[in-house]
């Protein structure tokens, strides 16, 4: 009883100061979360998936401080691409700083504007309920119950221009929770970019909805604020025939936790989702992803390479569950860790959970130190040490960025780890 | 070109004696070859003259171009000058062909205050080189060595050489695992490349490779030192004799 007690009492601190939305479209969904929220309570040590990530920060009453990122040195990420950019800062919609959503070619709403009735009432917090067995997921209802902010947007034919998400930071104590809806009806594409330090601790949750025959591309790019924690989730539902790939670059970041939750439910579907993630220092990092194979013929790829240094930590917890009737599933997940010296470590535990009999899983999981020989061989050549070892880096990275299907898009993600690279030069 | 003096050298981890009093002189434009029995030190002395690490020096001195070569990163030694074709060449996934060979001659050029080479110059030169030692395209895209044939290993080590243009090349059982078809291109790769102003030190077990790279002077390398020494007659004496005679002959 007592440790129900201290749950109760740490869930009552977290949201003491947070404002329940009674009205809107959203209301009842937030209130369903709430009451799932009190029976599941916040996350803690014991729970079996937060075992290597101790979730204290992400949970504490207020946000510890993180001082804002400033870009000095070099352009965003993205900064070349066309695209129709939505600023948020601290969490807050900037409608000056943004393009007009009209541009995008889609039906595009914010879930600040509110209002009683949104095509969004269907998603809302609906896969974000899907994915909570078998695993609690307990900041995404916290999440549901209390996102000041997000977009909605729908999509029903082929967008060529990617909505791109920027999350700026600017108050040391900001304390963010942001909610995305977005669907794609039969046949329609679309790519999200995310990217920016966005506040001191952040809480995202992106519902996607993939239809019959649809695409959805998402990449993402996170960290750089040395300080600042995050706990991200992606609840992705597929229907026949359709795509979803999402990739995420992480460079930094005090502690970060990413969450993905893809449910493979109609015949003949691809879903790939991949990470590449560069640690120095005072830095947690984990992949926490669990994929269900429902439909049959279904493929789909965890591709996670974490770089190591300094003491940085990683983790990857990767299921595939390929429930009865998925035949022909083809599951591949592969994690990885450079640890570029000794303090570093990374944690993986790789799951696969089959009650189908024809079906094609794989999975691996490996750490180790860049390759002596090679880098000899490069220096023979007359490339220099930390020019050795910075390519080693990437060709170890490389498998994570072939995920990344526009060439442009993965040139600006190699662009950034380069200059990573260059800014955290050193490796032993 | 090439001096060494009264090598020692010995593994770091273990308190053990591979090299114990190498001399040798190589000219500009001579083409020296070393023979000799298994475990003879051959190896180690063309990976302490390359940089290679597990090694420390005890003794002695070598000097490329009056430059100490010892004291120098591998990197700067490729600069100065300096090449290894590798007896295993090293398979690195994820790095393609083309930006490995791009990145060391700029590297090198870079080292040495030289201007880059642009890449539509690099492409042509590659094209050209890369032509004569029947290295198609395709396996200039792929990462380096990684799914190369052994032959196409030692090709791609030669090509190497060909585009880095170093003085001092060293050739380590370039030979082995070779057929004779891919040898003789090999052979033909390295004789392309000699002229007055470079000079090549090629290590092999066998007297075949150097009916193809005629040498100018061969040593016989045993048990760390180098114990004989003699023109292109030397190397039939072995392949005809075996080590054993000599060997005896100078205990």
């Amino acid at each position: 009883m007592a440790v129900l007690a201290n749950k109760a009492d740490a869930l009552a601190m977290r949201i003491a100061g947070l404002d329940l939305s009674q009205s809107g479209w959203s209301a009842p969904a937030r209130a369903e979360a709430l009451m799932r929220l009190g029976a599941m309570g916040l996350p803690a040590k014991r729970d079996e998936y937060w075992r290597y990530t101790d979730p204290a920060t992400l949970i504490d009453a207020e946000a510890p401080a993180a001082a804002p990122f400033t870009y000095s040195d070099e352009k965003m990420v993205f900064t070349g691409i066309d695209r129709v950019r939505l600023v948020f800062v601290d969490g807050v919609f900037d409608p000056a700083a943004s393009d007009d959503p009209a541009q995008a070619g889609v039906e595009l709403s914010l879930l600040s504007a509110g209002g009683m009735l949104h095509w969004a009432r269907d998603l809302y917090g609906v896969l974000e309920t899907r994915g909570q067995n078998p695993v609690p997921r307990h900041l995404a209802a916290l999440n549901t119950a209390f996102a000041t902010d997000g977009v909605q947007i729908r999509v029903t034919g082929k967008v060529t221009k990617p909505v791109s998400l920027i999350y700026l930071h600017d108050s040391d104590r900001s304390d963010v929770m942001l909610h995305h809806c977005i669907k794609l009806e039969d046949g329609a594409e679309l790519t999200v970019l995310e990217n920016g330090p966005a506040a001191a601790r952040l809480n995202t949750v992106m519902e996607v909805d993939v239809a019959r025959g649809a695409r959805f591309h998402h990449i993402r790019t996170q960290g750089r604020d040395h300080d600042r924690r995050a706990a991200t989730h992606v609840f992705a539902r597929l229907a026949a025939n359709s795509l979803f790939k999402s990739f995420t670059l992480t460079a930094n970041g005090r502690l970060t936790r990413n969450e993905v939750v893809l449910e493979l439910l109609g015949d003949d579907c691809t879903a790939h989702v991949a990470g590449a993630a560069l640690g120095d220092g005072a830095f947690h990092h984990d992949d926490t992803v669990f994929v269900t194979h429902v439909g049959q013929r279904c493929e789909s790829r965890q591709v996670f390479k974490k770089v190591l240094k300094n003491g940085a930590i990683g983790v990857f917890q990767g299921k595939i569950l390929v429930k009865q009737g998925a035949q022909k599933t083809d599951g591949y997940q592969i994690s990885q860790s450079l640890l570029l010296d000794e303090a570093s470590q990374f944690l993986a535990k790789p799951e696969l959970e089959i009650y189908a009999d024809d079906v094609k899983c794989s999975h691996g999981s490996t750490s180790g130190a860049i390759d002596d020989e090679a880098l000899f061989y490069l220096r023979s050549r007359g490339v220099p040490l930390k020019a050795a070892q910075s390519l080693l880096v990437l060709a170890f990275l490389a498998e994570a960025i072939a995920e990344i299907a526009d060439e442009a898009l993965a040139d600006d993600i190699r662009i950034r780890l380069e200059n990573w690279l260059v800014r955290h030069e050193g490796t032993r | 070109m090439l001096e060494i003096k009264n090598l020692h050298v010995k593994l770091e981890e273990e308190d053990k004696a591979i090299l114990k009093g190498v001399n040798l002189k190589i000219e500009a434009g001579s083409v020296h070859a070393i023979m000799g029995p298994n475990g003879s030190g051959k190896s180690t002395l063309s990976y302490v003259l390359s940089g290679k690490g597990g090694y420390t020096v005890t003794d002695g001195s070598a000097t490329l171009q009056g430059a100490q070569l010892l004291d120098m990163e591998p990197e700067d030694r490729a600069a100065a000058g300096l090449f290894l074709a590798f007896q295993y060449p090293v398979e690195i996934p994820g790095v393609g062909n083309m930006t490995f060979l791009r990145t060391a001659m700029n590297a090198q050029r870079k080292t040495r205050g030289e201007t880059e080479l642009s890449a539509g110059d690099f492409l042509k030169l590659v094209r050209e080189k890369a032509k004569t030692l029947k290295i198609d395209a395709e396996m200039m895209k792929r990462p380096v060595n990684v799914g190369f044939s052994g032959g196409e290993k030692k090709r791609n080590e030669i090509l190497q050489m060909a585009m880095l243009e170093p003085r001092m090349c060293i050739l380590d059982e370039t030979d082995s695992g070779l057929d004779v078809d891919a040898m003789k291109l090999v052979a033909d790769g390295v004789n392309a490349l000699r002229d007055a102003g470079r000079s090549f030190l090629v290590i092999t077990h066998y007297q075949r490779l150097l009916d193809h790279i005629k040498p100018d002077v061969v040593h016989i390398m045993a048990d760390g030192r180098i114990v004989k020494t003699g023109g292109p007659d030397l190397a039939l004496e072995v392949e005809n004799n075996g080590y054993a005679d000599i060997l005896a002959e100078v205990v």
